[in-house]
């Protein structure tokens, strides 16, 4: 019997598909929360979704190229994502990829930068460049999310416009407990930061579809290659994130060893247990 | 100059890659939008193969499609030692090709699979799990009498074969499409093998040598 998640995550948005990939014609069905789904593009161009189990319809809303729903009462908007909307941003879905672990885990994995030498090789990292050097977290609770800046690390290629090594700078947004938003160097324009979205479809605790979006400041590659670029990382993390145990995330401080858990997953956890989040992690005994 | 019409996450496009890599062959990638995009159903992608399958690698002009047909052809023009796919023994090209066909089992089944899971494909999940698992078994059982033989691959050859490469991706891919290989013991040493073969390859989801240690 799956548990009932509480409100931080019955009332949030959840991304369920890729916008582009709901069309007219037939219902497409995906699992939200244990709870199966059918959706489809009405006549009228708006997304409709309805449970299977009660047949009621959801609210949805279109957001960054994907559509969104909730299985409660959620908040009028999305986060927000203002460079997405600048013109001359190339957006695009990476595709929607399922895979076998619970949301946090891989939000918690995203989040961080020392496994980039061991597993982007040659791309994200490479040895002996693998020190995670010093960088700053807080929780904001004014905009509800975790900030963690100054993030600096050295890439062989950094995005596919780069052409040689260099030190990135990156930034992380958590904005939901199963969404994360990186800003990072662009190597085609340095006054800017292309924008890399990983946003969790959690199906079961321990089953996600992850979301990829990219927003990104390159007039060289087509749309293609920089899919291809994201989606070699992403199935170099897939194995990782799959072999992990327990699937579902610890939420104990002293569940796991200081390394893995560093800064930013330390502040992760504390705010998964502060919100309340009962669903893909292992909630802290009382 | 070899130009392959690629998908990264494609176990029958790294069969390629691999054996190219092993051969030592130089090759361009043109890449093709296989997931989210569908380019491979597009009408330019048609033109170059009808079936609208990956991958497809032209030489010089020719268009060749199909994984199994492409690995005799590499093996056929580039391969100097010959034994890749050698031709002066019926027996042994026979068996090759009886692999070869086995391979397309695997794609049938666990990649089928694999897909559902990971690109929500909508196959029979548990069917193409269980027909893996036929095929694993079987393989397995092949693969340790093999060994109790000295032999260390698929063919009764004393060095690996296109028959090795054309199994090795769907097989190592197997775990994405929720297909465990816990309880094939000879597989996972062949697998093993296969990544300790000079000029290996890996892709993403697939990890060389050194990183995976599957026999135990
Ligand atoms: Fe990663």
């Amino acid at each position: 019997m799956p548990i009932a998640p509480s409100a931080a995550i019955l009332d949030a948005w959840h991304v369920f598909s890729a916008a582009a990939e709901i069309g007219p014609g037939p219902y497409r069905s995906t699992l939200l929360l244990d709870t199966r789904l059918d959706y489809r593009r009405g006549t009228n161009g708006e997304v409709e979704v309805r449970r299977r189990d009660t047949g009621a319809a959801l609210l949805v809303i279109e957001r960054y190229g994907f559509a969104w729903t909730s299985l409660g009462s959620p908040p009028d908007d999305l986060f927000s994502i203002p460079e997405f909307y600048e013109p001359d941003r190339k957006n695009m879905s990476c595709g929607s990829l399922g895979v076998n672990v619970s949301a946090p885990r891989a939000v918690e994995n995203f989040l961080d930068m020392g496994h980039f030498p061991y597993v982007h090789t040659g791309i994200l990292g490479e040895e002996p460049h693998t020190e995670v050097k010093e960088y700053d977290v807080e929780i904001s609770y004014e905009r509800d999310e975790i900030l963690a800046t100054r993030c600096r690390f050295y890439q062989p290629r950094a995005a596919l416009s780069a052409d040689e090594g260099q030190d990135v700078e990156y930034i992380y947004r958590v904005p939901h407990p199963y969404c994360s938003v990186l800003y990072k160097s662009c190597p085609a324009d340095e006054s800017r930061l292309d924008v890399i979205g990983i946003f969790c479809q959690p199906m079961t605790e321990e089953t996600i579809r992850a979301h990829l979006l990219q927003s990104m400041i390159d007039d060289e590659n087509t749309i293609t290659a920089m899919r291809r670029f994201q989606q070699t990382i992403f199935g170099q993390d897939k194995p990782i994130l799959e072999n992990q145990y327990p699937k579902r995330l610890p939420l104990d401080p002293r569940a796991e060893t200081p390394i893995r858990a560093d800064k930013s997953a330390i502040a992760y956890r504390r705010w998964l247990s502060q919100k309340g989040v009962n669903y893909g992690v292992i909630p802290q005994a009382a | 100059m070899i130009t392959l019409y690629d998908f990264e996450l494609s176990g029958n496009c790294y069969k390629l890659r691999l054996m190219m890599s092993i051969l030592g062959v130089r090759y361009d990638i043109v890449p093709v939008d296989f997931y989210p995009g569908r380019e491979h159903k597009s009408d330019w992608f048609l033109k170059l193969n009808p079936f609208g399958e990956l991958p497809v690698l032209v030489d010089d002009g020719l268009v060749l499609r199909d994984s199994q047909a492409i690995l005799v052809y590499l093996a056929r023009k580039y391969d100097t030692t010959g034994k890749w796919f050698p031709v002066d023994d019926p027996a042994l090209t026979a068996e090759i090709e009886i692999w070869h066909d086995f391979a397309n089992r695997i794609t049938g089944t666990a990649s089928a699979a694999r897909l559902t899971i990971t690109m929500n494909y909508d196959f029979d999940l548990e069917k193409a799990q269980s027909g893996a698992h036929q095929l694993f078994r079987t393989m397995d059982e092949h693969l340790w009498f093999a060994e109790r033989e000295g032999r260390e691959w698929l063919c009764k050859a004393d060095h690996p074969t296109t028959a090795d490469i054309a199994c090795f991706p769907y097989t190592a891919l197997s775990e994405e499409g929720g297909i465990s290989r816990q309880d094939y013991p000879a597989i996972r040493r062949w697998l093993d093998r296969v990544r300790r073969i000079e000029g290996f390859t890996a892709m993403s989801g697939v990890f060389p040598a050194s990183r995976a240690r599957e026999a135990s």
